[in-house]
């Protein structure tokens, strides 16, 4: 059966170009780039050769990317590293809808260290609260963590604005930009953040590498503790053919920016208005204005999410859900939660996230499929007459 | 993607018995938009009182539909009686089990054929009501039910719990009391099991049976009724029929019903007979 991939903001396909460049490094170049016979030096590089593509794609200076095992990886080591170099005397920033890559980290943090922790909240649309946000960021010197775009709906934060209050306020700002980079333009010249994660997953390249981006001058403690790796800012010896990889994607994604806008993003709007029009009761979740040009989050009405994604999966597609369901957990996902979504639509929300690999024949696909889904699910429903 | 057995996707793609009857015998519904899971059964009786006919409605995840499908064909052709005896952990054998995190899929199943008998045998609303001793706000768990399930699934932790019948599984704040009635379940099942505990013995006489109620409602009931200002009086007993009819502050309250279910049928079960339906006589 052809599968018909709609998940890629959970993780995106390898590209071949990027498996391609990976291999050497498996086969042949198998060298530590830190040693000094030619074997393993030669290896290095690649390695600066990736660290450039990587920082150019996000207009950043090659020495301040530091390779990290993943996403989570890069948002843990510049938030907890930014707060003990601080020695813990700040107070911490993010919003109810973060990864729980942040969320769960400040909570951790925020209760070991006894460090105030502010949530802001969001509204409706998963717009942030940007006069709560105000109120706390003037309480105090403070490492703020907000996210670029949410992984479940799409919606923006203002970073351009908010990185500009907390560079004014004297504080320290952190973007999870595993979702923008590389479906919209980031550059850290513009936009003054001093640290910034990435994940490699999500740009295809393989899963078990990301970066981080450490503006010159940050003060930061690392996290993982070992040898002069990264100019001692992780230890560990470099993992070259992801490394290699990750450079590929960079550079590939660069130069996919303008699919992104434009093809990927006139996918989504035939996929997201062709399944409005088709199936009654259901809405988009988030601000239709301000998001990712390859997400759409879709609740359908009275029905729950993962029987839709058992009967979409059935037919090749491949989507998910922020439904309780589907997790193992028993609530629907903080983010539905935090935007206060009602409970008639909660239970069925769906995403769709596209990548440059997706074509019409895709949509048309989910299009032609979803209504006979959604009435099938919705006879079986004691709440529809 | 979870690991469900064949069984589990093939009722959940193939599910049978969905629909509605008009007017059935017995109607029982539980589970709500808001929880994520809801399901309603509806069923027909035959003259001797064997269901010949059942249908059911869902809203939920894959095993939620998988356990409703499978409950109505464990229960079709089967007496009353004998349908009640059919436990969460029957429909969850059904399937070839479920994952644990799923049981409460099963526990629905169960809650909602109870719901629909005792629309049947009283002609009230089977549907569950939250009140009595919640224990979980979040999803309206009552320590009555976390007791059932731990003691009939034999579960040993909050987890355990959460996975059969969802309390705890949101805000968190109510494990500590979820434990309490863990521990207090297992120290009973462990007095129970040991030698010197005598079984109440299984066959009893009309007046025996009668006496045991009685000294139940006394002991155990009242006082619990009491703390509301609410009494109760036995009015008669019919075979598995137990019909009481509440008096105080008991007797208008709107969740008499519930009071009926969770306190004084659930009580009558524990210390008489587990297949005893109690019925309020209204006046
Ligand atoms: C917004 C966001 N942050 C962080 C992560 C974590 O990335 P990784 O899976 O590479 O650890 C993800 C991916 O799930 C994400 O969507």
């Amino acid at each position: 059966m052809k599968n018909y991939y709609f998940d890629n903001n959970a993780t995106s396909a390898v590209a071949p170009e990027v498996t391609e460049v990976m291999l050497p490094f498996f086969t042949k170049y198998w060298g530590n780039p830190s040693s000094i016979h030619e074997f393993g030096g030669q290896v290095g590089k690649y390695v600066r050769n990736a660290r450039a593509q990587v920082a150019d794609l996000i207009n950043a200076d090659p020495s301040e990317i530091v390779f990290t095992s993943c996403g989570t990886e890069s948002d843990n080591a510049a938030i907890r590293g930014a707060v003990e170099a601080a020695n813990c005397n700040v107070n911490l920033i993010t919003s109810c809808v973060e990864h729980l890559a942040v969320l769960s980290l400040c909570r951790y943090l925020s209760a070991k260290e006894k460090i105030s922790l502010a949530e802001i909240a969001v509204d409706g649309k998963g717009n942030l609260n940007l006069d709560e946000f105000k109120r706390e960021l003037a309480k105090g010197p403070a490492v703020v963590s907000l996210m670029w775009a949410n992984n479940e709906t799409g919606v923006f934060f203002p970073i351009q604005k908010i990185a500009e209050m907390v560079k004014e306020a004297g504080s320290i700002m952190h973007t999870d930009a595993v979702q923008a980079i590389g479906k919209i333009e980031v550059d850290v010249q513009k936009t003054p953040v001093d640290l910034l994660a990435l994940s490699g997953h999500k740009l295809h390249a393989p899963k078990g590498i990301g970066a981080m981006y450490v503006r010159k001058g940050t003060k930061l403690n690392s996290l993982l503790i070992g040898g002069h790796q990264e100019k001692n800012r992780r230890g560990g010896t470099e993992n070259v053919p992801y490394i290699v990889g990750l450079g590929k994607a960079c550079e590939l994604a660069k130069a996919g920016i303008e699919d992104e806008r434009t093809r990927v993003a006139a996918l989504r709007d035939r996929l997201e208005a062709g399944i409005l029009a088709s199936c009654p009761d259901t809405t988009v979740n988030g601000d239709v204005n301000n998001r990712l040009p390859n997400t759409t989050n879709i609740s359908f009405k009275y029905i729950e999410g993962e029987s839709i994604l058992y009967n979409l999966s059935d037919l090749g597609i491949a989507a998910s859900s922020g439904s309780a369901c589907t997790s193992g957990s028993l609530e629907t996902s903080h983010v539905i939660r935090a935007m206060g979504i009602p409970f008639t639509s909660a239970h069925g929300s769906i995403r769709f996230s596209l990548s440059r690999y997706n074509e019409s024949e895709d949509v048309e696909h989910v299009i032609a499929n979803m209504p006979a889904i959604v009435e099938r699910l919705r006879e079986m429903s004691p709440f529809v007459d | 993607m979870w690991d469900y057995t064949e069984q589990v996707m093939d009722h959940f793609r193939n599910p049978r018995n969905v629909g509605k009857i008009e007017d059935a015998d017995g109607v029982g519904q539980v589970g709500s938009l808001a929880c994520g899971d809801a399901l309603k059964l509806m069923f027909n009786v035959d003259e001797d009182d064997r269901i010949s006919e059942v249908k059911f409605q869902t809203f939920g995840c894959a095993s939620a539909i998988a356990s409703s499908s499978a409950l109505t064909e464990m229960i079709v052709g089967l007496t009353i009686e004998e349908a009640l005896k059919v436990t969460n952990k029957d429909i969850a054998d059904y399937l070839g089990g479920l994952p644990d995190e799923k049981m409460h899929c099963s526990v629905m199943g169960r809650e909602a054929l109870e719901a629909a008998v005792y629309n049947y045998r009283t002609g009230t609303s089977g549907d569950k009501i939250l009140a009595g001793t919640i224990i979980c706000h979040c999803f309206g768990v009552t320590e009555e039910e976390i007791e059932r399930v731990t003691r009939e699934n034999n579960l040993k932790t909050v987890e355990d719990v959460t996975h059969f019948c969802k309390a705890g599984g949101a805000c968190g704040i109510c494990k500590d009391d979820i434990q309490g009635v863990i521990d207090r379940v297992m120290a009973e099942v462990k007095v129970e099991e040991s030698p010197e505990y005598e079984k109440p013995a299984k066959k009893m006489t009309i007046v025996e049976k009668i006496r045991l109620i009685e000294k139940t409602i006394d002991e155990e009931i009242r006082p619990i009724l009491a703390k509301d200002n609410g009494g109760i009086d036995l009015i008669d007993v019919d075979g598995n029929k137990v019909v009481i009819s509440f008096t105080g502050m008991c007797s208008g309250c709107n969740v008499a019903h519930f009071t009926m279910e969770g306190v004084v049928q659930a009580k009558l079960r524990k210390f008489v007979q587990e297949d005893l339906v109690v019925v309020e006589e209204k006046k």
